[in-house]
C-alpha cells in the first residue's frame, strides 16, 4: 500500500511541474514584453522594472522558468494589474467561498446520485429507476447557466423562498450547490446503478442473501462498499468538473469565489491573476485526484493487501 | 425517447440551415419592441433589444453547433493523429506524448479553454481553436488505449509479416478498427463543445456581441428575469433539448457498438 501511495506522490510531481510549465509558457506566448503583459500597462515604470528583473527577462529561458519557480514557490504570484495587490492576497481572498462552493456541490451530488443509483439498481425496471435515469440524464445535459437561472426564477422570483445572491447563510449556499450539484448528481447516479447492478448479480452477494441476510444489510454492507470503488474514481474526476463549474455558477449567482476572479481578469487582461488563479485551481485538481488515488488504496482490499 | 432525440436533432440542423428563410433579421435593434411577450408575430417573443427571439435562436443554432462541430473536427483529427503515433510506436514517443497529455488534462476543460481565450482572445474562429485544442488530449488518451488494444492483433500482425509500411499500417487496418469508439466520444464531445461555447459565452468572454448564439442570448436576458423570462426560457429549452439529443445519441452508438454498457 505504501509503495502505491509513494508511487502516486512522484507520478503528481511531474504534473504540478508541467501546471507551472504551461502556465509560464502561455504569457510568453502573448505578443509584447513579458513583464509588461504581467504588470498590465497601467503599472509605474519602476514596478515593471522590478518585475523585468525578478523575472529574469535578460537570462536563458530555463533561468526564467527556474526563477518563477522560485517565485511560486515562495507564495510570490505577482500583483494584479487591475488592483495592484498581490495576486496570492486577492486568491486567499476568494479561495475560501470557491473550496465551500465545490464542497457543497460535491456533496448535493454524492447525496442525490449515489442513493438513486443505488434504489435504481435494487429496484431495476421500476418506474423509480426509470424516473431517476431520466432525471440523470437531464442533469448530465442541462446546462450549468441556464439551471441556475431557472432556480433563481422559481425560488426568488416566483416562490421568494429563498435568495438569489448573497454569502454568509446556509440558505445562500442552497440554489448554488444544487446548480453545481446537478450533473454530477446525474453522472454519479448512472454510474452508481451500472456499478450496483454488476455486483447485485455476483456470487458472494447470493451467498449473503443464502445466509437468510436481510435486503438492506446485503446492499449497504455487502454490495455498497465494492460498488462504491468505481463510483469514487468519478467522484474524484467530478470534482474537477465542479471546479469548472463553480466559474459559471458563481457568475450566475454572483458568488465572490476564483471563478468569478478568473473572468474579470480575463475581460481585464489581467495576466498575473490569471495565471496564479489557474495555476491553484489546477494544483487543487491534481491533489484531489491524488487524495482520491490514496483512498483507493483504503477501500479497495486488492491494492491496499496487493 | 432515442427517436425524439434524433427528431430534435435534425429539426436544429434543417432549421439553422434555412435561418435566412426567417422574415426576421437576427441583429437588427428595434427598441419599441423590446422585451415584447409571445405573440402571433413573435412567437417566442422578443429579446431585450427588440430582436425577435426565435430568429436569434434559429442563427444562434448556426454559431454554437458551428463552433462546437469545428472544435470537435480539429480535436478528432488531432487526437488521432497523435493517439495512434503514440500508440503505435510506442517507447519514448509514447511516455513524452502520456505525460504531456496527463499535465494538460490536470486542467478542468472549462478552465483549459479560459486560459486559450485568454491568450488568443475571444471571436467564433478563437473560440473554436480554444475549444477544440483544450479537447484534443482527450481524444488523444481515448485512441491511443484503442490502438494498444489492436496492434496486437493478428491481422495487424499479418499486414506487419507482409512487409507493409508503419505507415500503411497504422492508417488502413489500425484507424477503421478505432473509428467506432471515436464516433461515440465525438458525439458526447458536441454536446460537451456546445455546452462550453455556450458557457464561455455566457460569461461574456465567447462569442461577442451582437452575433447570436445560445449563451449570449441567455445572458442577454438574465437580467430581466422577473419581467420577460422567455428570454431565459426560449433559448433553454432549446440548449437543454439539443444536448439530451446529443447525449441520447451518443448512448444509442456506444451500446450499437458494445452492448455491455447499456444501462
Amino acid at each position: 500500500m505504501l509503495t502505491h501511495v509513494l508511487k502516486r506522490l512522484a507520478l503528481t510531481g511531474p504534473v504540478l511541474l508541467g501546471i507551472t510549465l504551461i502556465l509560464f509558457v502561455a504569457i510568453r506566448l502573448l505578443p509584447g514584453d513579458p513583464a509588461v503583459v504581467m504588470a498590465g500597462d497601467l503599472a509605474p515604470g519602476e514596478y515593471v522594472e522590478r518585475l523585468r528583473h525578478s523575472m529574469g527577462l535578460d537570462k536563458p529561458v530555463y533561468v526564467q522558468y527556474l526563477l518563477y519557480l522560485g517565485r511560486v514557490v515562495r507564495g510570490d504570484l505577482g500583483r494584479s494589474s487591475k488592483s495592484f495587490r498581490p495576486v496570492a492576497a486577492e486568491i486567499r481572498d476568494r479561495y475560501p467561498y470557491t473550496l465551500q462552493l465545490a464542497v457543497a456541490g460535491m456533496a448535493v451530488a454524492a447525496v442525490l446520485g449515489i442513493s438513486a443509483g443505488v434504489v435504481s439498481a435494487v429496484h431495476r425496471g421500476s418506474l423509480f429507476d426509470h424516473g431517476s435515469m431520466v432525471m440523470a440524464l437531464f442533469g448530465v445535459s442541462v446546462p450549468v447557466f441556464w439551471l441556475g437561472l431557472v432556480l433563481i426564477l422559481l425560488f426568488v422570483v416566483h416562490w421568494q423562498v429563498l435568495p438569489a445572491g448573497g454569502v454568509g447563510r446556509p440558505s445562500h449556499l442552497v440554489l448554488p450547490a444544487l446548480t453545481l450539484g446537478a450533473s454530477a448528481a446525474g453522472i454519479l447516479a448512472r454510474m452508481t446503478r451500472a456499478s450496483m447492478l454488476d455486483v447485485l448479480g455476483s456470487d458472494y452477494v447470493r451467498t449473503a442473501r443464502a445466509k437468510g441476510l436481510r435486503e438492506l444489510a446485503v446492499v449497504l454492507r455487502h454490495a455498497l462498499p465494492t460498488a462504491f470503488i468505481p463510483v469514487l474514481t468519478v467522484l474524484g474526476l467530478q470534482f474537477g468538473s465542479l471546479l469548472g463549474g463553480a466559474v459559471i455558477t458563481e457568475s450566475v449567482f454572483g458568488w465572490p469565489g476564483m471563478g468569478r476572479l478568473i473572468v474579470d481578469s480575463i475581460a481585464a487582461r489581467d495576466y498575473a491573476l490569471i495565471q496564479g488563479a489557474l495555476l491553484v485551481f489546477a494544483t487543487s485538481f491534481a491533489l484531489v485526484n491524488l487524495a482520491v488515488d490514496v483512498l483507493y488504496t483504503v477501500v479497495d482490499p486488492r491494492i491496499r493487501l496487493g | 425517447m432515442r427517436a425524439l432525440g434524433t427528431a430534435i436533432l435534425v429539426l436544429v440542423v434543417v432549421a439553422a440551415l434555412g435561418a435566412r428563410a426567417l422574415p426576421f433579421d437576427p441583429i437588427q435593434l428595434d427598441l419599441s419592441q423590446a422585451l415584447d411577450p409571445p405573440t402571433w408575430s413573435h412567437p417566442l417573443g422578443t429579446d431585450e433589444l427588440g430582436r425577435d427571439l426565435l430568429t436569434r435562436i434559429v442563427y444562434g443554432a448556426r454559431t454554437s453547433l458551428g463552433i462546437a462541430l469545428g472544435a470537435v473536427c480539429l480535436a478528432a483529427v488531432a487526437g488521432a493523429g497523435f493517439g495512434v503515433l503514440s500508440g503505435y510506436v510506442g517507447g519514448r514517443v509514447d511516455a513524452a506524448v502520456m505525460q504531456a497529455v496527463n499535465v494538460v488534462l490536470s486542467f478542468p476543460a472549462v478552465l483549459m479553454a479560459l486560459l486559450l481565450v485568454a491568450l488568443v482572445g475571444q471571436g467564433v474562429t478563437n473560440l473554436m481553436l480554444a475549444i477544440g485544442l483544450q479537447a484534443i488530449p482527450g481524444y488523444i488518451r481515448l485512441v491511443r488505449g484503442l490502438v494498444l488494444s489492436v496492434r496486437g492483433h493478428e491481422y495487424v500482425e499479418a499486414a506487419r509479416a507482409v512487409g507493409c509500411r508503419p505507415a500503411r499500417i497504422a492508417t488502413l487496418h489500425i484507424v477503421p478498427n478505432v473509428l467506432g469508439p471515436m464516433a461515440v466520444q465525438s458525439t458526447f464531445l458536441v454536446a460537451a463543445a456546445v455546452q462550453l461555447t455556450s458557457g464561455l459565452s455566457f460569461l461574456g468572454i465567447g462569442v461577442p456581441p451582437p452575433t447570436p448564439e445560445w449563451g449570449a442570448i441567455l445572458a442577454g436576458g438574465r437580467n430581466y428575469l422577473n419581467i420577460a423570462p422567455h428570454i431565459t426560457l426560449a433559448p433553454g429549452v432549446v440548449l437543454l433539448a439539443v444536448l439530451l439529443a446529443l447525449n441520447l445519441l451518443g448512448d444509442t452508438l456506444r451500446d450499437a457498438l458494445d452492448p455491455r454498457t447499456r444501462v
